[in-house]
């Protein structure tokens, strides 16, 4: 029978991870789902009993998001706009079930195209710091994540937090998502959104879209061409599909195929953003 | 820390127990095996279904997905920590357990949104019931209940003869809400062997055995293989017996993904280590251009036929046209409850206890695959956690069965959801074709249709399809000239078997929207244009079956006002402009009650004990639609008794006689029909024995039975009574088989003694730019004949439509691919429409009371009426479903080039 390992100490996680053999387990909403065997198969190194490891704080320097932070933690948090776009997609992970016991490093590092956080913690300029007894390295998320189902994630070690730097505090932000039902549905496509405006207009932009390929990607240029536009209705048709479409890898699969893929993604994106240039409007 | 089995402490409703269990167990497992608290289900091991839902400190958490590690030292609450809750009887009382097996979850789910929110709104229950899966009763019932969880009295129990009509909680409802209800993988005989099936990986293939003898031996631990060499009798059943074709365990070649080749048995703590990828078999493709089965070298199973009059000449004179080409996928039960059972021998007689919709039949082909007499064989069905026709079919009765007569021990087999997806049925792919035409007045003059259904590797109820469609493929409807064939093709794909209409719900989506087309061309409005042509009493069927009590008309009468209120609201909000277009639909139904055109009788027994206890044998299986307690109120009004004394034997072929099998919307119609006799011959027997009257009324207290009128009392003393073979001393037992008669080779006859009618108004709004479509409203007009019990019927309406909508928007099953709940797709809660239900009641001259069927037809009319409500909202017919949001956006682009 396969070792379970639930260590409450870092050091102990550390150690046991180098030695190697070991499948970190957190919310096991990935990892159950993926056996028809009663036990998690393998041994097991559940790093939920490490309490360093849960929670949301904040310092001069930005917010650190510990690695078995569930959706639900996430949801009830005190955190600025900037961070309304994760908090949506939070509640759009699964089921409360899911959010009740799912974490953000698992939804990292089981790397799945159509991940919910993924696109929110890109607009978020999030950078993953990656933890093992050798000590720690940090990177930004877009580098962590290299494929569907792959990361950086070296033999050894763990994700420890997440880092969102204070300059990507900024703003405010929103989270689309289109499935083919209401609740428990994996993403055709989705859209994160943040903008901070000065005077009306886009100061900053970071717009990011998953599902739309083999991992989630970050649109530059039409971030460039948002800023200076002035925050109103006509915000939106900045964002033309023929900015946005080149940016996007979209497959056909069981769930759309890969061209409505592509459109659903930059009418989300639209809408997301009128959406957010309503809220600013409204609150001016 | 490195110890494999820890000694867990669990809290567990308040309660702390420690045992032994692996650290990595899912806390299901462990509630369920290690402590024998089976109230919590599984349902898809997979965090899909929520049906093992528990909470954790409070919070909701899929047991499933828990490792019990991380359950240790916090509070588990589960379904047996609630006691009579007010939550529990508002789902008595509102009817939400109609099968019972996705309760418990929605229960903990319900309970942790109370317990935050006390008096929530119907979006919050919706948020937080979100990931509990029901696919019964379509969640009105089960929201109603949770945003009415106050104190509320149960209705009083009706006084005798008056238990038709009522608003009665079902009778079999108080272990369906405290857990304790036993499924199909609920009961453990001591010492129960674990069986596992070794599978085809794909299909067609030729397989062969290597060293099964060095493979056992490498094991510790005794462990059985059984292969098809090891069956005793004929390897080969199926639902009908001139189309037998399908092996327990395949012989050499198999058909299908999924196909069982071997079984083994043995210890549970063994039989779950096994990794049967090292099992010794060798895999080779097959052609998959050699005919499935060399019986039907076409693959053709057989092709159905109704013809009257010259359609095609019809078709050619007529003033108006529409011709169609439509498509549907294989569409999968979804039931939450995997196939589940445990066989063991009591003295010479094996004993089988499993999901089921058909005992007898299970009992007959099992009988047969293992060589025994019938009556050394009983089949002693479980609850059933959903059927909705996949449980008509054997699934794992020969195998458990198998194993349990080889060893001696009781043999117990779990499917996984992967497994149940992968080898039970699902509804028939269809690919169907059609041309009506009307005359300048709308009438319709001529129809032809053409289907090919496929029916996977098996025959199943392929034939029974291709049956059922050309007899309803015209719809409620007078048409004097028709032409319908339909095919069951086999294939090397999943079987396709009984699914909620047997075909008709395909065939309906193809008839309903051309009837719009026709609607359009004919100038008339939608519901008029079907007013006008619906079948009326005198009016004969297109197989030439004289109806009578045809309440379609009344249907379509009924939704007028809702027609042109949901009309003027799609107005109104389309005025408004931008990308949301609203559109109204309307479609109708109608459906044969019972067999197609051969015998198809129940028996029921009712007696009375030396003890004065009434018993009612009621066969019928009860997978959630209702049929102990409906049958049980037509008997008890039938006797005139109250119904509060009857006790019910439920279905057992030890102990019931053969009230044949839950399918063909029959149950209410047929098994209704003998309870109305053995209980109005049971009254005619009292009224001998005491020569009284008719109207007199019957009391029973105690031993003492009581007859009286205005004028006298007579009393029976029971106990003076001599018992009969059955034990009762006042008994009697009558069968009703419907009269029809069968279908000549152009398919003319009276294929069904009694049909159900009925119509579905649907609103919706399509997104235009993402092809999404949120169905908004519904109101149903169903015709039952006789309301036997209105929250039932209910239940059953809004359990269709929820079935309806996700055929038509989101359900199909790709073999390999949705082999799971969350790429295979059903409706949440926040899928579901409001639904207005409207009942009509035209009695049936042959009906029980005048009772019709209801439970497949509420199914039929929803997919074409959300098809027809996104044509009219955006002028595109989707002719491929489910109607996903690119096929939307496709075929809004084809109508518009």
């Amino acid at each position: 029978m396969a070792a379970y390992h639930r260590p409450d100490r870092m050091e102990d996680a550390l150690g046991l991870l180098a030695e190697g053999g070991v499948t970190i387990a957190a919310g096991c909403t990935d990892l159950f789902p993926a056996t028809e065997a009663r036990s998690l198969p393998g041994s097991v190194l559940d790093i939920t009993g490490i309490k360093a490891l849960r929670g949301i704080g904040s310092a001069s320097s930005g917010f650190r998001i510990g690695a078995a932070t569930t959706w639900s933690d996430v949801i009830a948090a005190d955190l600025p706009p900037a961070f309304d776009m994760l908090k949506e997609a939070a509640k759009e992970v699964g089921s409360r079930q899911i959010q009740n016991a799912g974490t953000i490093a698992g939804n990292l590092c089981n790397a799945s195209p159509a991940a919910d956080g993924v696109p929110c913690l890109l607009t978020l300029d999030a950078e993953v710091e990656l933890t093992s007894i050798q000590g720690v390295r940090t990177l930004p998320l877009k580098a962590f994540i290299t494929g569907p189902r792959q990361t950086a994630l070296a033999p050894g070690e763990m994700l420890s937090a997440i880092h969102v730097p204070q300059s990507a505090v900024q703003g405010r932000s929103r989270f689309a998502k289109l499935g083919a039902r209401r609740y428990l549905v994996i993403s055709i496509a989705m859209v994160a959104v943040r903008i901070e405006v000065e005077d009306g207009h886009v100061k900053q932009a970071a717009l990011a879209i998953g599902a739309c390929g083999p991992v989630a990607t970050r649109l530059p240029e039409l971030e460039q061409a948002l800023i200076g536009q002035p925050v109103d209705s006509s915000l939106p048709a900045l964002a033309i599909d023929a900015i946005i479409t080149p940016a996007l890898a979209p497959i056909a699969d069981i769930r759309a195929d890969a061209i409505y893929r592509a459109h659903a993604a930059a009418e989300l994106m639209r809408r997301a953003l009128a959406d957010l240039a309503h809220e600013y409007e409204a609150a001016a | 820390m490195n110890r494999p089995f820890d000694t867990l402490t669990l809290s567990v409703n308040d309660e702390t127990v420690s045992l032994p269990a692996h650290p990595g167990t899912r806390l299901s497992e462990l509630l369920r095996e290690g402590l024998g608290m089976r109230g919590t289900k599984v349902g898809c091991d997979a965090g899909d279904c929520g049906a093992c839902t528990v909470l954790l400190d409070g919070a909701p958490v899929c047991a499933c997905l828990t490792p019990a590690a991380q359950a240790a030292g916090r509070n588990i609450t589960t379904v047996e920590g609630l006691t009579a809750t007010r939550l529990q009887s508002a789902f008595l009382r509102h009817g939400a357990a109609q099968c019972g097996i996705c309760t418990p979850g929605m229960l903990m789910a319900a309970t942790a949104l109370l317990e935050r929110i006390p008096t929530p709104t119907r979006a919050e229950a919706e948020e937080a019931l979100g990931g509990v899966l029901c696919r019964c009763t379509g969640y009105t019932r089960i929201l109603d209940a949770v945003l009415d969880a106050a104190p509320g009295a149960a209705p009083p129990m009706p006084d005798a003869g008056q238990s038709v009509g009522a608003p009665l909680e079902r009778l079999d409802g108080a272990p369906k809400v405290d857990g304790s209800e036993s499924y199909g993988a609920d009961h453990v005989p001591e010492g129960a062997l674990l069986v596992r099936a070794i599978r085809a990986p794909a299909a067609p293939m030729t397989f062969t055995f290597g060293d099964l003898e060095e493979w056992q031996a490498a094991h510790a631990g005794p462990l059985h293989i059984f292969t098809a060499s090891d069956i005793p009798g004929v390897n080969r059943f199926g639902v009908i017996p001139a189309f037998v074709d399908q092996p327990a365990l395949a012989q050499s070649r198999v058909r299908m993904r999924g196909e069982a080749v071997a079984l083994v048995a043995g210890d549970p703590a063994l039989i779950e280590s096994l990794e049967l990828e090292t099992f010794p078999i060798t895999w080779a493709e097959a052609p998959s251009d050699a005919p499935v089965h060399d019986t039907h070298p076409d693959n053709t199973l057989i092709t159905g036929v109704v013809r009257r009059g010259t359609a095609q000449d019809a078709l050619k004179n007529a003033a108006h046209l529409a011709s169609g080409h439509m498509r549907t996928g294989y569409v999968e039960h979804a039931y939450i409850e995997p196939e589940a059972g445990v066989a063991w021998m009591e003295g010479d007689t094996l004993v089988i206890r499993a999901c089921t919709q058909a005992p007898i039949m299970d009992r007959d082909d099992t009988a047969r695959i293992l060589g025994l007499p019938l009556e050394k064989l009983r089949i002693l069905p479980a609850a059933t956690g959903g059927g909705f026709g996949a449980k008509l079919d054997l699934s794992l009765q020969p195998l458990i069965g198998l194993v349990a007569l080889k060893t001696g021990r009781p043999a117990r087999m779990i499917y996984s959801r992967a497994e149940s997806m992968a080898t039970t049925t699902k509804r028939h792919p269809s690919d169907m074709r059609g041309t009506i035409g009307v005359d300048a007045e709308g009438r319709l003059t001529g129809m032809t249709f053409d289907g090919d259904f496929n029916t996977g590797a098996y025959a199943s109820w392929g034939p029974t399809v291709s049956g059922r469609v050309p007899v309803h493929a015209s719809g409620p409807y007078y048409i004097p000239h028709y032409h319908a064939e339909a095919r069951a093709n086999y294939s090397y794909e999943p079987i396709s078997g009984a699914f909620r209409g047997f075909g008709v719900p395909q065939a309906a989506i193809l008839q309903e929207t051309l009837f719009d087309e026709l609607a359009d061309k004919a100038g008339m409005d939608r519901l008029a244009f079907r007013h006008l042509n619906a079948l009326r009493d005198g009016q004969d069927t297109v197989c030439g079956q004289v109806l009578h009590g045809v309440g379609m008309a009344a249907c379509l009468e009924a939704l007028e006002e809702p027609w042109k209120k949901a009309l003027a609201w799609a107005e109104t909000e389309n005025a408004q402009g931008g990308a949301m277009r609203h559109g109204v639909g309307v479609a109708s139904c109608w459906y044969g009650c019972g067999n197609t055109g051969i015998p198809n009788p129940s028996t029921i027994r009712v007696g009375i004990t030396a003890q004065g206890d009434l018993r009612l044998h009621q066969g019928a299986v009860d997978i959630g639609q209702g049929s102990n307690t409906v049958i049980t109120q037509i008997c008890a009004d039938a006797l005139g008794l109250p119904i509060a004394q009857m006790q019910i034997i439920d279905a057992d072929t030890a102990r019931t006689p053969d009230c044949g099998k839950t399918s063909g919307s029959r149950q209410t119609y047929v098994t209704g029909s003998a309870a109305l006799r053995a209980g109005a011959a049971l009254r005619q027997r009292i009224l001998q024995m005491t020569n009284m009257g008719k109207e007199a009324a019957f009391h029973l207290d105690g031993t003492t039975l009581t007859v009286s009128d205005c004028q006298a009392a007579r009393h029976i003393a029971l106990s003076d009574l001599q018992a009969d073979a059955n034990g009762y001393v006042l008994a009697a037992e009558e069968t009703y088989d419907p009269p029809t008669r069968p279908l000549d080779e152009n398919g003319q006859g009276a294929p069904y003694a009694v049909y159900g009618y009925g119509a579905q108004v649907v609103r919706l709004t399509v997104d235009t730019r993402l092809g999404t479509v949120k169905v908004t409203h519904i109101t149903a007009a169903h015709d039952l004949g006789r309301l036997i019990n209105p929250i039932l019927a209910e239940g059953q309406v809004q359990g269709g439509i929820a079935q309806g909508l996700g055929l038509a928007l989101m359900e199909e099953y790709i073999p390999a691919r949705t082999e799971n709940l969350h790429d295979y797709l059903i409706p949440t809660t926040g899928d579901m429409p409001p639904i207005d239900t409207i009942f009509l009641e035209v009695p049936d001259p042959e009906g029980p009371m005048g009772a019709k069927g209801l439970g497949e037809h509420v199914l039929i009319p929803t997919a074409p009426a959300i098809l027809n409500a996104i044509r009219h909202a955006t002028g595109a017919l989707v002719t491929e479903l489910p109607a996903l949001p690119h096929r939307v956006l496709a075929a809004m682009r084809e109508a518009k080039a």
